[in-house]
């Protein structure tokens, strides 16, 4: 079955993109969206009738060389069963999305054939992150991983017309090739040290791998910490992570279904899945792990700022997207996985929809994304209002507080946040305090789309709000389905990714660490701060006496060092940690109503008072500025002094200066003789090989 | 068969002598029967070199199919094949057909055109099953008769100036393994190869005029072989040769340069300087390395400014095969076994990527990039072929150009992290000029005049394509088709190395 999950995709990109021409246009269509609808089908009963043990299926051979054995498997644990309903659902939902956004698409002239293509590229992208979530080694992982990316270079570029969407196109793969650089040397340092790729082997490794120092460039670096980081720089190209995030938002120059499923939904949370997936790994390496909670923080905060001013309705949700997925990134990175693939599940619920949603306004617009040409829409399109509610709801986490009742949003950013306080480092403070100031942002900026976009006056074109019209059934039924996830997903799965550990170590098939679950709330809470303090400790000094020998690293879908105890902490941190992501909420909300319906004057104002900050806000902190002005110009300029200097003066001058003397005469023989040099050559060679046949004969003779 | 080695470097000859020798005239008929004739016999030969590898015993790294036979002036014939040569013939008998069938248009001096290819493979399949020195040296150099031939009289506007400097680089290298040559003879008495794997050469640090010679006799012939290879594969700094012989070169010259050709280097490497100089290698492998990641940061660069497609293509072949040469001194398993399988696939993708500039240069007769843009409006299954291919050469996992990167990249990260690094850095490169030059040419609106009326690719072109782009996803996805050949060979050769390596006292070095 997991082998019909994962091709389906395949065949169906296949029949859609070679095929349409035998069998028509809309057969092809519907071809490609049937069989990832039988996809998502399955998937459901696989994770539904999952018992959390972990199973391997072999295809054939892939790389073999030496020591070195890959094959082409499946690999099935809880993680891959998450990540494939993710990923069918999402992706079914789209592509039925798309017979109506793709329709009559102003991009194409009369006449042109479209639409295969796309579904025919979205097929692909399936298949290629079905082949990454389950690959049962690092280098099948990089085949999905690369292929994704081809995918999505594919989909963003595919407006080929436009400059700025090759532009985006070429910028997507590159900034990810910088990631997947990383990537590729933690996958050779792995091969180097373990002397296997495949994750089984590697896992088992992991305890060793923390004692073993390995010579990298100029010095001498702990092998888990070293690996684990460069794996996780792959991990910051595909998620956009601060530093290597300024391709995401120009991706949006893709047609809004790709951006709703790839640059929201499913690719961008490959990083998440990876240090997911890797949890053995980075449960040996406490740096690397402090790194990712930074940077995770960083990246949420400095996302959600600039959402805060964008004005392209498309941008404001890619922000938005980056920085959510800052926050899978601390929960990963203090090590409640977990809560990450928590997150990571609802954000693909409510996110999808946010994108879907803002495609049906665009449709309903013509094609208008400027937020400040739109206004008072909740009238004209109820529906896709309705739905972009109960977006605007999950991600700005409504709910009760200190229950678990809630959208889904509130369960897991919620989770995320008190998981960072309870982590009780210095970086786990860090992560909660830029979480919940990113909280207030991520509610300011939620409420000013829903305030532009569906309340106040209309405002730009007025011929265009006249007819601003709801979309077809095929847009509006994927909204409806993804309300279902945005609203309930939280609540249903709440106990299997943030309840109590054992529940959730269930639910992952890990072994149990029979613990009691009550005795011991204060205690554990120094002993994960000790252990965080002192880095790698032994676990024998560890504070609970009743633990059981550390369980293997990777019997379960995800591990959990045995000093790891921040899940069962999250749940004893004070109330009002508990209770501040939802005055966060409130704080933003207010903040935007307040600017938005009520005083619609004030955010120009503040602009004009504000000027350096609205200016440094605007163009995203100037990170392609300086990217370009250290990065792309310096290239070029290099490539063109070695260009005409180095091969031009240099080495031809060097290796021709003396002998290019003699060619203005060969030229002229040769001008005579047609190619008189030719037989220069033939006679050097007969030459040589005359002296070498009467050497040998004379010696040869001798002897 | 005894000879089918023999039969299968002789077929091409044998025919090139029945268009020499019988077809007359050059109207128009004589003309397609030339074309046939010649399309006939390259995949005679393809189809005979079908039944080596079926014989072939992959289990067996010694060499197999032997012939042996004395010659003039008691010269030796010998020739056969390993699991390291044997996919290089195979390569030369599977691309022939398709250079022929590349050159279908080609209306000046078609017989000589066909002659001169049909000589050029037999010479290029001797020298990968010549197991003689002499009969080696024989091929390696007269190869570059047809291939000058091909630049000088079909090629284009400044040819004499590309195939001179081809030439003059050429000589250089060809002296001195001519002079290494008969040191070898004088050192070992004889020519034999298989006989000369197993030979010791002196390695005793000796002082030739006042420098210390570290390596001793095996330095000095290394040194004289690499001169070369090295100008053949090539390698950094003695490459710019190759750019200015490819745009000279008509489309079928540059597939044969880029996709068989230069591989002589790679595989001269493997079978003379590994392993009859192991002490040698050793000491001069950290330079090599360092060569090659130049090579690849440094072509890399340049390919990014350059604005005749050929030319980008060509700089891409120099980085790829400083990933060649990188996996070859990184001395272990995954690195020569990559080195081999990034080889046999840039046949495949460099060839697919100068047919594809082919292309569109017989309809526009030019090659400035900015000459076009937009293409995919008029030509879609071109832009498909195209995309495919530039995402190979980028090294796109499932296609083989991945294969030969990963298994290099692999095995150097176990020698030398910093050129691990400075190598890895090479696929963001690879990937910025590639996809700009995707972007320049193929993308974008149609707004070129002359580009209105251009037609996308015929059958006849896209019959060419179809094999290429089948053998790169096959090698793709599934690599052991080639690493099963090469495998147990290769390990032979590293054993043999490290044996030799420990005899012939480089321990002593090793502990310096």
């Amino acid at each position: 079955m997991p082998s019909i999950i994962l091709f389906a995709p395949l065949v169906g990109a296949l029949i859609c993109g070679f095929g349409w021409r035998i069998i028509g246009e809309k057969a092809a269509m519907w071809v490609a969206t049937g069989l990832l609808f039988l996809a998502a089908l399955l998937s459901w009963i696989v994770f539904l009738g999952f018992d959390g043990q972990t199973q391997q299926i072999q295809i054939f051979r892939f790389i073999e060389s030496g020591t070195l054995s890959t094959d082409w498997a499946i690999r099935l644990d809880r993680l891959t069963a998450i990540m494939l309903i993710v990923v069918t659902t999402v992706s079914s939902l789209v592509h039925l999305y798309s017979f109506g956004y793709m329709d009559h698409d102003p991009q194409w002239r009369e006449g042109e054939t479209y639409k295969p293509r796309f579904f025919a590229y979205l097929s692909f992208f399936t298949f290629a992150m079905l082949a990454l979530v389950t690959s049962d080694n690092l280098v099948q992982m990089f085949f999905g991983w690369e292929g994704v990316g081809v995918a999505s270079y594919l989909l963003i570029g595919f407006y080929y017309r436009k400059p700025s969407a090759n532009a985006a196109a070429i910028k997507a793969f590159i900034v990810n090739r910088v990631g997947d650089f990383g990537f590729a040397l933690g996958i050779f340092g792995l091969f180097f040290l373990v002397d296997s790729i495949s994750f089984d082997e590697v896992f088992r490794a992991a305890p060793k791998l923390a004692e073993t120092n390995l010579t990298f460039l100029w010095t001498e670096w702990n092998a888990a910490n070293l690996l684990a980081f460069l794996l996780f720089v792959g991990a910051m190209g595909k998620s956009a992570q601060l530093f290597l995030h300024t391709w995401l938002p120009d991706a949006m120059e893709g047609p809004t279904p790709v951006s709703a499923l790839i640059h929201a939904a499913t690719m961008v949370t490959a990083g998440v899945f990876l240090v997911a997936r890797m949890s053995p790994l980075y449960e040996f390496a406490p740096e690397a792990k402090t790194f990712i909670v930074y940077l995770g923080a960083a990246t949420a905060f400095f996302a959600a700022s600039v959402g805060l001013v964008q004005n392209d309705i498309k941008r404001v949700i890619a922000y938005s997207t980056c920085s959510q997925l800052g926050y899978m990134f601390v929960a990963a990175g203090v090590g409640v996985y977990s809560v990450a693939m928590f997150h990571l599940l609802t954000h693909a619920f409510f996110k999808a929809m946010l994108f879907l949603g803002a495609g049906s306004v665009i449709h309903a617009m013509h094609h208008e994304q400027d937020m400040r040409n739109y206004g008072n829409l909740r009238k004209k399109i109820p529906y896709t209002f309705w739905a972009m509610m109960i977006g605007t709801l999950a991600i700005t986490g409504v709910g009760i507080p200190l229950t678990a009742i809630g959208f889904s949003g509130f369960l897991s950013k919620d989770a995320i946040i008190e998981s960072a306080y309870g982590a009780a480092t210095p970086a786990g403070n860090f992560a909660f305090w830029l979480l919940v100031s990113a909280a207030v942002m991520t509610a300011f900026y939620s409420w000013r789309l829903m305030f532009m976009t569906f309340y106040g006056t209309e405002r730009g074109d007025k011929h265009t709000h006249e007819h601003a019209h709801e979309s077809p059934r095929t847009m509006l039924v994927p909204l409806g389905v993804l309300a279902i996830g945005a609203i309930f997903s939280g609540m249903v799965w709440y106990n299997d990714f943030f309840g109590k550990t054992s529940a959730v170590e269930t639910f992952f098939g890990m072994e149990q660490t029979a613990k009691a679950e009550s005795s011991h709330a204060s205690l554990s809470l120094i002993g994960a701060a000790n252990a965080a303090e002192n880095g790698k400790e032994e676990p024998s000094s560890s504070h609970d006496g009743e633990k059981k020998a550390a369980a293997e690293p990777g019997k379960g879908a995800i591990y959990r060092h045995p000093d790891n105890t921040v899940l069962d902490d999250a749940h004893y941190v004070p109330k009002w940690v508990k209770v501040s992501p939802f005055i966060a909420m409130l704080l933003g909300f207010l903040g935007a109503w307040v600017m938005y319906i009520r005083r619609p004057d004030w955010p120009a104002k503040l602009a004009e008072n504000q000027r350096p900050l609205y200016l440094f806000l605007l163009n995203k902190w100037y990170f392609d500025e300086i990217y370009d002005a250290v990065f792309v110009r310096p290239a070029k300029s290099l490539g063109s002094f070695l260009w005409k200097r180095g091969d031009g003066s240099v080495i031809d001058g060097a290796l021709n200066g003396v002998a290019m003397g003699i060619v203005p005469f060969f030229t002229r023989l040769a001008g005579r003789a047609q190619s008189g040099y030719l037989f220069t050559y033939a006679f050097w060679m007969v030459l040589g090989i005359v002296f070498l046949v009467s050497w040998m004969t004379i010696r040869g003779g001798a002897i | 068969m005894e000879n089918l080695i023999s039969i299968i470097t002789f077929i091409p000859l044998i025919a090139a002598t029945i268009l020499g020798l019988f077809l007359r005239g050059d109207d128009r008929a004589a003309r397609q029967n030339a074309k046939w004739v010649a399309l006939a016999a390259t995949v005679l030969t393809f189809l005979t070199s079908l039944g080596l590898l079926a014989d072939f015993n992959p289990a067996d790294p010694g060499f197999q199919f032997v012939e042996e036979r004395t010659w003039l002036a008691g010269l030796t014939y010998k020739v056969g094949v390993d699991g390291i040569s044997i996919l290089f013939v195979l390569l030369t008998t599977f691309l022939m057909p398709l250079v022929i069938l590349s050159c279908w248009e080609v209306d000046t001096r078609v017989k000589d055109y066909m002659i001169a290819f049909l000589v050029l493979e037999s010479l290029m399949i001797g020298v990968f099953v010549a197991l003689d020195l002499i009969l080696f040296y024989l091929f390696f150099e007269a190869g570059l008769i047809p291939m000058f031939l091909i630049i000088g009289i079909w090629g284009g506007a400044n040819r004499i100036y590309a195939a001179f400097k081809f030439f003059l680089y050429t000589l250089l290298g060809s002296v001195l393994m001519l002079v290494a040559m008969i040191a070898m003879w004088i050192d070992a008495g004889t020519t034999d190869i298989p006989t000369l794997l197993n030979h010791q050469f002196g390695s005793e640090t000796f002082s030739l005029l006042g420098i210390q010679v570290v390596g001793g006799l095996q330095t000095l012939l290394f040194l004289a072989f690499f001169a070369s290879f090295a100008v053949k594969l090539p390698m950094w700094p003695v490459h710019t040769w190759l750019p200015d012989a490819h745009v000279q070169a008509p489309t079928g010259g540059s597939v044969v340069l880029a996709a068989i050709l230069l591989k002589m280097g790679g595989y001269g490497f493997l079978r003379f300087s590994l392993p009859m100089f192991p002490v040698g290698s050793e000491v001069m492998g950290p330079l090599i390395l360092w060569l090659s990641a130049i090579a690849i940061v440094y072509t890399s660069l340049v390919a990014l400014m350059q604005e005749d497609m050929k030319k980008l293509i060509a700089y891409s072949s120099v980085a790829h095969m400083g990933f060649v040469t990188m996996g070859i001194f990184a001395v272990n398993q995954q690195g020569v076994d990559g080195a081999i399988f990034q080889m046999i696939s840039h046949g495949f993708i460099s060839g697919a990527l100068f047919l594809a500039v082919g292309v569109i240069y017989d309809r526009m007769h030019t090659r400035e990039i900015d000459a076009y843009g937009g293409l995919v409006n008029r030509m879609p299954v071109y832009a498909l072929v195209f995309m495919f291919f530039t995402m190979a050469n980028v090294g796109l996992p499932g296609t083989s150009g991945f294969v030969g990167e990963f298994l290099t990249l692999i095995g150097i990260f176990q020698v030398n992290t910093w050129v691990a690094l400075i190598a890895t850095s090479g696929v963001i490169f690879s990937a910025g000029y590639a996809l700009w030059l995707y972007r320049r040419v193929v993308m974008g609106d149609l707004i070129k005049e002359s580009l209105k009326t251009i037609s996308d690719m015929s059958t006849r072109e896209r019959f060419i394509m179809a094999p290429l782009v089948a053998m790169t996803l096959i090698l793709g996805v599934y690599p052991a088709l080639v690493l099963d050949v090469i495998g147990p060979s290769v390990e032979h050769l590293l054993s043999q190395y490290q044996t030799a390596l420990i005899d012939g006292g480089a321990t002593m070095l090793a502990a310096n």
